[in-house]
């Protein structure tokens, strides 16, 4: 697979590592959040046959992680944006 | 002065080098390395002491860019690495921290890296075995990390078609020598 | 010998003369030969055996789909099985045998197996060998195993390299017949990047085998004035010998090229083969098509093969089989064959056309509406049995017969994702269809244009097409545009020992038993017959295999279905796929900076993830490991060691929030970890369970080094990778690894700081007082070289860190060693580190082995309740906190001589043994010099309220039973005053 670095173009899938859902990112709050939020999230994913949000960290390359959107019965990918937004160098 | 000997990453007290055809395979020991890692929101002020440290434009993703003192490559969103000669900028990283002061975060990265530089017409002829670049469009000043036999490297392009400078992790630096050399063989 | 079937003409260095043996006969051939071009030249047409029948068998073809002359290529370790003679090249000296025989070709004992054919039919091994069960393991597989397989392996080692190389493109053209080559020329003039590959180490396709014209000029003279332009332009590459195996996703393409096979041996460090990988934008896919043949009772002697590729023979290799040849074709193809041999001066013995209305020709007898029906000719062919259209039969002499069914495009790569090819009515053939691979263009015969302009042209548009090229498109060259009628005709009437697949031995009669049986779909008679499922994947008998169960379901072809064709086109050699990945080369091996040092001092070294450390330094006289270990141990606690420990992972944290940052990785506090302190961190899973532990040293208010262990590493710090980028996107926070920058030494026992004084520079107080334990800082040794140094331990003892620029690590450890020599200083390696962590107590991989936490860990109380970290949460469920936890312990044995192994599991002093009485179970054991007993670690359920009662310690396996008691896990120091000292 080709994943398509916003900053450095194509790259190859094996420069990357692959850490699973990007739902990942929306760690229950933890003053707020209940035992099943910290179940849900630790535990449950919907692995869904079709369009998946997916995080992939760039080892071998700028070690940007990306949030690659990607469905998995074809390996078309739709979207890949950086899961840190780049800050305005203002 | 201290009393300690150094040794070169392949372990011996000068450089080696190998030449297979065309193509010559030089260490290149005294390159002193240091990040620097722009804090937040000093993004643009960091690049400005970056600029004004080179001087010479900031290099963008993908690219390197060299100044009187000091050279940049591009290492990741708002962090580049800089080198610099070793033999006048052995404390690189206490050198350029006053200089960016606290709009970046500076790291020492001389000894964490072997330099080698591969130089010769037929350089893509044994990069083709080695990394995944696309050497149709990898031209002067692009410089980029990848992977080479599982080995992180940054591969510069120090001359559009006949050297490229590759920056390897230092504890493999006989790993990715023995890489090398079997690629010159093979591609030769 | 002479090459008595050896025509005029052809593609060959007739001035290079090559010799070479087959079966250990001595025969010659010229540069630019096949094996099996060579052979039919010396009038040798049996080539092998059939893989269940051991049928004699000669080449079908003369090209990579061949089935049947599969033969054994060079001797020694290189001895290669299953290798194609119609492909492999011949040189000089090359020697090859025939497989599957025994004891020789001609008479081959297992032929017996044809004459028990009736009971060998398909499915046989599944009815067979089935009952009864006991017999399968002992009796029936070895026995299968030794007469199945076509070739033997060498049962050494691959003797060859192998590389793997990465090649980007604008367009990769896939096949240089005319389609390929125009395509080539018309995007190569544009500038484009071009990739040419073919598998044939000559390019031109077919017009190498044809003696049709392109712009009035032999084809395979515009094949190579075309393939010297193309090489002159700096943009092409031109790739024979290079077979594209598979279409991977996004544009990525395997393709193995090879190297050396056609020469005797490679030149030294040349690989044999390398596996490309090619990044093609866009992909032209000219793979040409595959002659098809007809089904007719026994099909599949010697001499009977594929008429186009009799023509190929003929034309590019000047070769015939026989020189007395008969043609059985249902298309006009089969009649340029029976023109060009002609016109070669081979007899043709007549053309049996099944069509009433096959054109006539002057110069042989063609017999219309006829057709095969049997053929003679133990080891070789010599008659032909015709039923002619008066239903009359004929009996022609011949040594060969060219059989033409019609073409099928080559549309293999097409199917690679899972595209399914489309029937096509007028071509009664399969033709690309569904969804290709994303960027791939399909030209030429292996688009259905079977027409020499066709391809020509289609392969010129279709480059076009592909780069966008706009404005008038070149003129295509002159050439023949007749039109191709291909009507359907897959057997002949009444057959049954008609071969389908002829290297798996399957007969038209096989699939007839197989729907008989019950198999409908195409998938499940491939499986059950094992058609199509050899070295060659079908390529000759999937159609017919497939038109066949649709006459006997009652329904067209394209509703049956067609099966897809998977990677790799060809086999590929498991080594092409491994390429330098092997032995030693297979991972990066990471060197300390005291290796050479440690190396001199006759080092036995571990490997640990990637990296070699010294595991022990046996001193001469010491002949157990255990020697070497011991007093190592003894010598460090005595007076003082030095161990390696650059292989932690070290990580610089930087930034405003880098303390926040790691409170939250952190299971316990550094908010308020003052600058010039370390202190020891434990790392939650986010599930609660702990991920790895090591200590944060805060050198500034803003920066951090913190060290992991040297297995986790990466994981570690892909893991704050994770936390910075997608958790705390807003904090302020750099990292980045500094393990490799410094070489960094453990100094412990009484007298490291004595020792450490003779190094440091005396402006830096490392007295107890000036740096007291967990204290860290910059400091210069040495005269002036910076350093670090850490007031930590692991082995108990008074102990530093210290830590140098890597390339003065070699230089720093000889300085030790010299300047301690008054202290008869000591290196120690990892078993003596081990120890000694297991006599103080201290958890390391064995005891954070994925499932315990904090609270089995014994620091359930580190898990700070004031902040929020990474697993605190999910570490407070119940499941987690049980009255009756598994606790860290340590264990002795009762009796001092015992031994405690890791791995053995804890039991009540009395009781059943079994996995409902479990209580625990060993993580760590060593011998402890020290104790002068092995001791252990291990987890004990309730473990903090047992100490003083006495275990079962068993191990099964090792039918081990030990009683142990529990004690406190810190053997020595348990006060902890030596490291303060």
């Amino acid at each position: 697979m080709i994943i398509n670095h916003p900053l450095l173009g194509p790259r190859d899938s094996a420069e990357f590592v692959y850490l699973g859902a990007a739902e990942l990112m929306n760690r229950p709050d933890p003053e707020t959040a209940s035992a099943e939020d910290w179940h849900g999230y630790a535990y449950l994913r919907d692995n869904p046959a079709g369009v998946h949000r997916e995080l992939w960290f760039h080892e071998g390359g700028d070690r940007s992680i990306l949030i690659v959107t990607r469905d998995t019965t074809t390996h078309e990918i739709s979207a890949v944006e950086l899961a840190r937004k780049p800050r305005a160098q203002t | 002065m201290h009393d300690l000997t150094p040794i070169t990453a392949l372990g011996g007290t000068t450089p080696r080098v190998d030449t297979v055809g065309d193509v010559t395979l030089t260490e290149v020991p005294n390159v002193a390395l240091a990040s620097v890692a722009a804090r937040l929101g000093q993004e643009s002020a960091c690049a400005k002491k970056l600029k004004s440290l080179l001087g010479a434009t900031v290099p963008e993703p993908g690219r390197a860019a060299i100044g009187r003192d000091y050279a940049a490559l591009w290492a990741g969103p708002d962090q580049w690495m800089l080198s610099a000669d070793f033999d006048t900028h052995e404390d690189i990283a206490v050198h350029v921290k006053s200089h960016f002061s606290n709009t970046a975060s500076v790291t020492e990265q001389t000894d964490a890296w072997t330099c080698f530089d591969l130089m010769g017409p037929r350089v893509n002829a044994v990069l083709e075995l080695l990394c995944n670049i696309d050497l149709t469009g990898f031209d002067t000043g692009h410089a980029t990390r990848t992977g080479i036999h599982h080995l992180g490297c940054f591969v510069i392009r120090t001359d559009a078609r006949q050297s490229v400078r590759i920056i390897g992790p230092r504890a493999s630096a006989g790993s990715l020598h023995h890489a090398i050399t079997t690629a010159m063989v093979a591609a030769l | 010998m002479t090459q008595k079937n050896r025509l005029a003409g052809g593609q060959l260095d007739r001035d290079t003369t090559l010799s070479f043996t087959f079966d250990g006969k001595n025969y010659s051939g010229h540069l630019g030969d096949t094996l099996a071009s060579a052979l039919l030249a010396n009038n040798v047409r049996l080539m092998g055996r059939s893989f269940k029948y051991h049928r004699p068998r000669g080449p079908l073809t003369a090209g990579s789909e061949e089935p049947n002359a599969i033969v054994e290529l060079r001797s020694g370790a290189r001895q290669e099985p299953n290798t194609r003679a119609t492909t492999a090249e011949l040189f000089d000296g090359l020697s090859a045998k025939s497989q599957n025989r025994w004891p020789s070709l001609a008479f081959d004992a297992m032929a017996i197996n044809d004459r028990f054919s009736n009971f060998l039919t398909a499915g046989f091994y599944y009815k067979t060998f089935m009952w009864p069960a006991a017999f399968w393991e002992k009796l029936y597989e070895p026995i299968i195993r030794k007469a199945a397989g076509l070739g033997s392996l060498s049962m050494q080692a691959d003797p060859d390299e192998y590389d793997k190389g990465f090649r980007h493109c604008d367009l990769l053209i896939i096949g240089a017949g005319p389609a390929g080559l125009n395509a080539a020329l018309t995007a190569g003039r544009t500038g484009a990047h071009v990739i040419l590959a073919d598998e044939d180490f000559r390019m031109g396709g077919r017009l190498n085998a044809e003696t049709l014209a392109i712009s009035d000029m032999a084809g395979a003279d515009w094949a190579a004035q075309t393939v010297a332009e193309l090489a002159s332009l700096p943009n092409v590459r031109l790739m024979a010998r290079t077979t594209v195996i598979g279409a991977f996703d996004h544009g990525i393409y395997g393709a193995v090229e090879r190297i050396s096979d056609h020469l005797a041996k490679a030149p030294r460090g040349k690989p044999r083969q390398i596996l490309w990988r090619i990044y093609a934008k866009q992909t032209l896919l000219c793979a040409g098509a595959t002659e098809r043949p007809i089904a007719f009772d026994n099909n599949d002697r010697p001499g009977i093969m594929l008429a186009a590729s009799l023509r190929a023979y003929a034309n590019r290799w000047a070769a015939t089989p026989a020189q007395r040849v008969a043609i059985f074709t249902n298309n006009d193809d089969g009649h340029r064959t029976a023109q060009d041999l002609h016109a070669k001066g081979v007899k043709i013995a007549g053309v049996i056309d099944t069509r009433p209305d096959a054109p006539r020709a002057l110069d042989y007898e063609v017999l219309q509406g006829a057709h095969v029906t049997d053929t003679k000719g133990r080891l070789g062919l010599t008659f032909v049995e015709v039923a002619c259209a008066d239903g009359s039969t004929r009996t022609i002499e011949c040594g060969a017969l060219g059989v033409s069914g019609g073409w099928n495009p080559n549309v293999h790569l097409t199917c690679h994702q899972r595209g399914r090819p489309t029937w096509d009515d007028d071509l009664a053939a399969f033709v690309p269809g569904g969804t290709l691979p994303p960027g791939m263009v399909v030209a030429g015969a292996a688009q259905g244009i079977f027409s020499t302009h066709g391809a020509l042209k289609s392969g010129a548009d279709a480059a076009r097409k592909a780069l966008g090229l706009k404005g008038r498109a070149p003129a295509v060259p002159d050439a023949k545009d007749s039109p191709v009628i291909q009507t359907p005709f897959w057997y002949v009437e009444g057959c049954s020992r008609a071969w389908l697949d002829q290297q798996n031995d399957v007969t038209v009669k096989d699939v007839k038993l197989s729907h008989q049986e019950g198999f409908r779909s195409v998938e499940h008679l491939k499986r059950y017959t094992t058609l199509g499922m050899a070295t060659d994947q079908g390529k000759t008998s999937n159609m017919g295999g497939l038109a066949i169960m649709a006459e006997l379901a009652g329904k067209p072809i394209p509703e049956v279905g067609t099966t897809i064709f998977r990677p790799p086109y060809t086999p590929t050699a498991i080594g092409t796929l491994a390429g330098r990945m092997r032995g030693k080369e297979f991972h990066p091996t990471r060197l300390t900076p005291s290796h050479y040092w440690a190396e001199e001092r006759g080092a036995v070294f571990v490997e640990v993830g990637n990296w070699l450390r010294a595991q022990w330094f046996p001193l001469p006289g010491e002949t157990h490991w255990r020697q070497s270990v011991d007093r190592e141990v003894t010598a460090t606690r005595a007076s003082v060691g030095v161990c390696d420990c650059t292989t932690l992972g070290k990580i610089d944290v930087q930034g405003t929030d880098a303390a926040t940052f790691l409170n939250k990785v952190y299971c316990n506090g550094f908010a308020k970890l003052a600058v010039g302190k370390t202190r020891y961190g434990l790392m939650l899973r986010e599930d609660g369970v702990a991920m790895d532990d090591g200590t944060a040293a805060r050198l500034a208010e803003d920066q951090f080094v913190v060290t992991t262990t040297t297995a986790n590493a990466a994981k570690v710090y892909q893991h704050m990778e994770f936390v910075r980028q997608c958790l705390m996107p807003d904090a302020d926070v750099q990292l980045i690894s500094t393990t490799e920058a410094w070489a960094q030494y453990a100094v412990a026992g009484p007298n490291s700081r004595r020792l450490l004084q003779r190094i440091v520079d005396p402006d830096h107080d490392i007295s107890n007082e000036g740096f007291p334990f967990m204290a860290c800082g910059n400091i210069t040794v040495c005269g002036g070289l910076r350093a670090r140094l850490f007031r930590i331990s692991f082995s108990g003892e008074l102990a530093f860190e210290i830590a140098v620029p890597a390339r003065y690590g070699d230089a720093l450890m000889r300085k030790l060693m010299a300047e301690g020599e008054e202290y008869d200083v000591t290196p120690y390696g990892t078993e003596a580190l081990g120890v000694m962590r297991i006599e103080k107590g201290h958890a390391a991989g064995n005891e954070l082995n994925g499932t315990t936490t904090a609270l089995n860990l014994g620091m359930g109380r580190m898990v700070s309740k004031a902040k929020d970290s990474i697993g605190s949460k999910l570490s407070e469920r119940p499941g987690l906190n049980e009255a009756k936890a598994l606790m860290q312990i340590g264990l002795r044995p009762v009796r001092a001589d015992d031994k405690v192994t890791a791995g053995g599991h804890l039991m009540n002093a009395t009781g059943p043994v079994d996995a409902a009485h479990d209580q625990g179970y060993v993580t760590s054991a060593a011998f402890s010099p020290t104790l002068g007993c092995m001791i252990g670690l291990g987890f004990l359920k309730d473990g903090g309220n047992r100490t003083g009662e006495t275990l079962r310690l068993v191990s099964p396996v090792t039918d081990l039973t030990v009683e142990v008691e529990v004690v406190s896990a810190h053997f020595v120091d348990p006060e902890g005053e030596r490291v303060r000292a």
